[in-house]
């Protein structure tokens, strides 16, 4: 058994609570008592791992990977970043998935009534295993904001949708990634369900020019962090019966 | 680009819901779409897997008692001898290499009713100090509404020698807590079947840990 295998703490200050009546679906989706505290097992540091032969050619490129009379329309980005733990290292071979409504704030999906139309090259969904270096790119259509049934005016701002494994199940992350500058992100239900301010700076994508390639794509640029593991140098908890 | 405290560690990032349209990224079929070659998550047992066969399903309902049709729920579990496909598992014996032990599932948009066929778990070891732990199947949903992806145990009713010297249900003071953990078992067509509801909140709230 590993003897450092044991994860940090979850830092729950830095998360949204279960009830955050802005956003009221919560409301009634949050559990009201409290979590009970466990500490890890082999059930927790362990979690399924992928291999690059499950994933198709084109699955990192939401671009061409739903194409089918032309290409989708809309602002060309790359969204690149690494994907790094609490104690700053890369996580390597992990799998990456992304999801997201089109130009025009329409998601492919069959309970989506938005008016805004559907484009029918885009899929938007996507997905990818980080390098060596914990890096992981793909090249999408940037979404558009879209309306939603929460006050009688709440639009999201343009969001990416992330699903992230770790090496253990309790790494196991969703998230939403926005991007610099959107004036919607202030009035925004969602990511204001986060109180603190920076871990909410923190999921806002940067405009990255030097990633950009010219006269074709506009690149953004966000990291991940997940939770990090334990050194514990003198015993192993984990081990034995 | 992301600032280390003082003393160098990172903060983690922090959870968003997963909205209504998960399934476009994680289950694109039930979204309405074919994207992918391989879809993963759907198949937790293939015709190599040693073990029992059995069937685990339940409904998830909110506050109000309304089953909640837009959850997806992941399981992650031991194989039949009680090893995890992952390194860090170091216990001796045999271990089954064709179980992965994750699967991923949406939850009806009818009817709120999520399944898995899958084996069940052999015993694994507790932390030192502690005995083995009951076969159990951990649990892992998001939905639209939930902030923070909420984890939780499945164990099962006729294994109740083990569940009672299991060192996770044991650290749950009230005793009829422990019981929003344990799945029912029933015989459908001459197949066993779990069946575990989880309530989000209020009257006969399942335990959700902080792992």
């Amino acid at each position: 058994m590993n003897p450092d295998s044991e994860f940090i703490q979850r830092d729950r200050g830095l998360h949204p609570p279960a009830v955050t009546p802005i956003y009221k679906t919560s409301v009634f989706r949050g559990p009201h008592r409290p979590l009970i505290s466990l500490q890890n097992s082999l059930s927790e540091v362990t979690g399924p791992a992928f291999g690059q032969d499950e994933l198709g050619p084109l699955d990192n490129d939401l671009i061409l990977n739903y194409a089918k009379a032309g290409e989708p329309v809309g602002e060309r980005i790359i969204v690149h970043g690494r994907v790094l733990d609490g104690a700053a290292r890369p996580v390597p071979g992990v799998l990456v998935e992304f999801w997201q409504a089109n130009a025009s704030g329409r998601y492919r999906h069959r309970n989506d009534t938005y008016i805004g139309t559907i484009d029918p090259n885009f899929g938007g969904c996507g997905r990818t295993i980080t390098d060596a270096e914990g890096r992981y790119v793909f090249r999408t259509i940037k979404p558009g904001p879209y309306p939603f049934r929460n006050r009688v005016n709440d639009w999201r701002p343009a969001h990416i949708h992330f699903s992230v494994f770790g090496s253990g199940f309790a790494q196991r992350l969703i998230t939403q990634m926005y991007f610099e500058g959107d004036p919607l992100i202030r009035h925004d239900s969602i990511i204001n369900t986060v109180a603190d301010e920076g871990a909410r700076d923190r999921l806002v994508a940067r405009l990255d020019l030097n990633a950009a390639v010219p006269l074709d794509t506009l690149a953004y640029r966000w990291d991940i962090v997940l939770r990090g593991r334990r050194s514990t140098v003198f015993e192993n908890r984990l081990q034995g019966n | 680009m992301i600032t280390p405290d003082t003393l160098g560690y990172l903060p983690e990032t922090a959870s968003q819901t997963a909205g209504p349209y998960v399934h476009i990224g994680l289950i694109p079929k039930q979204a309405g779409f074919d994207i992918f070659e391989t879809n993963l998550g759907e198949t937790l047992v293939t015709p190599a897997v040693q073990g029992e066969r059995i069937r685990i399903e339940g409904r998830i309902y909110d506050g109000t008692g309304t089953p909640v049709r837009d959850a997806l729920v992941e399981i992650w579990q031991a194989d039949s001898f009680g090893r995890h496909n992952h390194p860090a598992d170091r216990q001796d014996g045999p271990r089954d290499e064709a179980f992965r032990g994750w699967g991923r599932t949406g939850t009806d948009f009818q009817t709120g009713l999520w399944c898995f066929e899958t084996i069940k778990p052999g015993r694994v070891a507790g932390r030192r100090g502690h005995r083995r732990m009951a076969p159990h199947i951990s649990l892992w949903i998001v939905a639209r509404g939930i902030n923070i992806g909420l984890s939780t145990r499945l164990y099962f009713e006729d294994e109740a020698e083990a569940n009672a010297e299991d060192p996770v249900l044991r650290i749950i003071e009230q005793p009829e807590r422990r019981k929003t953990l344990i799945a029912r078992r029933e015989t459908r067509e001459g197949r066993p079947v779990y069946i575990l509801d989880i309530r989000l909140q209020g009257e006969g709230e399942t335990v959700f840990f902080d792992l």
